[in-house]
């Protein structure tokens, strides 16, 4: 089944056009990296899938019916903000909030309910995590407790917004190896977005490349490679390979690792 | 000996419905981390308060009727109104001036101001101890029906919309309630104090316990020991109800900081 196909999609922001006619299809189980410079429009793309942002051209469907948006079938985690982080209050109960989440009155969430949160945090391994006040714990303890929720209410689509950010080498692996694990384990399809390709090398099945409004869907021996990368960052761009890593250069500058710092200027 | 007198009675259990209402609303304006825009409120009721006995209305009436207006219009207004500090603090300024001109052409101003701005809850007759438990009741009725959204919103406010639920009408909706809550916060500690009561006891509560619910009933159970405890201290003293209310409220909410 195709999890995910992307028909002539046009997107646009604030007048801003991010994706322009951009066609692609990924397949249910497949581990999709997302990568692209700031603004390349990954956020947007994940935000159309989820019904948020409505597209400007073409039709997205999602497991083959259109988009909509509190479809079951997908699962969110956007990048962390920091307001939640400051919150005293519990991992159990910031999880817990998303169990139908969007009806109204009183949230009795039901043995059922309850052992979703408790199966979700089990999967992430954040079950006694989950007992102490989010502002006390780590960037990584809560980049687990947001994929705890997303997987809430068994989704069979991860969206995973940048869940990498402003964590160290190990920590970022351990997140990769994670998410790998659990959509292994539950036969889900994910799209991971990410300002490096090298983390996700192990773990990706493809590649989708976004900038300049235009996309590119395949293996990274497909994707990464000077001709596609130039035309997606609209300028001269080197590939360089050494020692199992992948460098993206523009006149002796390596693009992604630039994006990376800024992001990290940015955050704090 | 303290319940012996008909005016001490009612205070205390008008103190008890405002207690109730401020600690439950206020633990979500605090988890929101909204808590200007409740001090903002209870400035506007200042005007609303002033006109209305100024035309010979209950001054309820009036804050709550422009506690309402503003709360809905903040709400529409939502991200359009973050990091406008200037222009909310004019908002404030031109409701006290307001609410002063009102005063000035009322006849006995000094009182009903000082009533006005630091409460009077030893005033509190029959008629208002009814119009108090009414709006409490719609207030806490109407939390309740928006308590999940309202919960899902203010933690993920992005997942809470890919999921469906509008953060704009969710804002406008807590906020409605937040501007009874202030309304009837004001009749016992007035419009200048709303923060000791629907913020000091939510703010020690979140200090206290990460538990959600537990927290919401500690809220409204310090609430509850500030109204009553100042109204206690108020009776045997012959200092100002509001005064001990505040005082109470400061020292459980610094003793929660360093406990913490």
């Amino acid at each position: 089944m195709t999890a995910i196909a992307c028909d002539r999609v046009s997107l646009a922001l604030g007048g801003r056009t991010i994706l322009a006619d951009v066609s692609l299809e990924i397949a249910e189980g497949e581990f999709v990296g997302v990568l692209g410079s700031n603004g390349s429009g990954k956020t947007t793309l994940m935000r159309a899938i989820l019904g948020v942002i409505p597209t400007s051209g073409g039709s997205i469907r999602v497991f083959e019916t259109s988009v909509r948006r509190g479809n079951p079938m997908i699962g969110y985690a956007p990048q962390v903000r920091s307001p939640v982080a400051h919150s005293r209050l519990r991992g159990w109960d910031f999880v817990a909030s998303v169990v139908d989440g969007h009806r109204w009155g009183l949230p009795w969430r039901g043995t059922a309910g309850r052992k979703d949160i408790d199966r979700a945090l089990a999967l992430v391994d954040a079950t006694s995590l989950a007992q102490r006040p989010i502002s006390e714990l780590s960037g990584g303890e809560r980049q687990r407790l947001l994929i705890a929720q997303a997987l809430v209410g068994a989704p069979k689509l991860l969206l995973l917004d940048e869940p990498l950010i402003s964590l160290d080498p190990p920590r970022q692996q351990a997140v990769i190896d994670m998410v790998r694990d659990i959509a292994g384990k539950l036969a889900l399809t994910v799209l991971f977005s990410a300002h490096e390709i090298n983390p996700l090398l192990g773990a990706l099945d493809r590649v989708l490349y976004l900038g300049n409004t235009h996309a590119a869907l395949g293996s990274v021996d497909q994707v990464i490679t000077s001709p596609v990368l130039s035309r997606l960052y609209g300028a001269d761009i080197e590939v360089i390979r050494l020692r199992g890593r992948i460098f993206v250069m523009s006149r002796g500058h390596d693009l992604e690792r630039d994006a990376h710092q800024h992001e990290h200027n940015h955050v704090h | 000996m303290i319940f012996a007198y008909d005016f001490m009675r009612n205070a205390f259990v008008a103190s008890g419905i405002v207690a109730l209402v401020a600690g439950a609303v206020g633990y979500f304006l605090v988890l929101r981390g909204q808590t200007f825009a409740g001090h903002a409120l209870s400035h506007v009721g200042f005007a609303g308060a002033t006109g209305a006995v100024l035309i010979g209305l209950p001054p309820l009436a009036g804050l709550a009727g422009f506690t309402l207006m503003a709360g809905i219009g903040i709400g529409l207004l939502g991200d359009r109104l973050s990091g406008r500090d200037v222009a909310i603090g004019m908002v404030l300024s031109l409701s006290l001036g307001f609410g002063l001109l009102f005063l000035h052409f009322y006849t006995s101003f000094a009182t009903q101001a000082t009533a006005v701005l630091f409460g009077n809850v030893l005033a509190v007759d029959r008629e208002t101890l009814w119009m108090l438990g009414g709006l409490g009741a719609i207030c806490l009725a109407a939390l309740a029906a928006v308590s999940r959204p309202l919960i899902f919103a203010s933690l993920q406010a992005e997942i809470a919309e890919a999921k469906g639920v509008s953060p704009r009408l969710i804002a406008v909706l807590f906020l409605a309630v937040v501007a009874i809550a202030v309304a009837e916060s004001s009749q016992i500690v007035g419009v200048l104090l709303v923060f000791t009561l629907m913020v000091g006891p939510a703010a020690a509560a979140q200090r206290l316990t990460g538990r959600l619910w537990l927290g919401v009933a500690l809220s409204v159970a310090l609430a509850l020991i500030d109204a009553w405890g100042g109204l206690t201290l108020a009776f045997y003293t012959d200092w100002p109800t509001s005064f001990w209310i505040t005082a109470l409220s400061g020292l459980v909410y610094f003793a929660a900081l360093l406990k913490a």
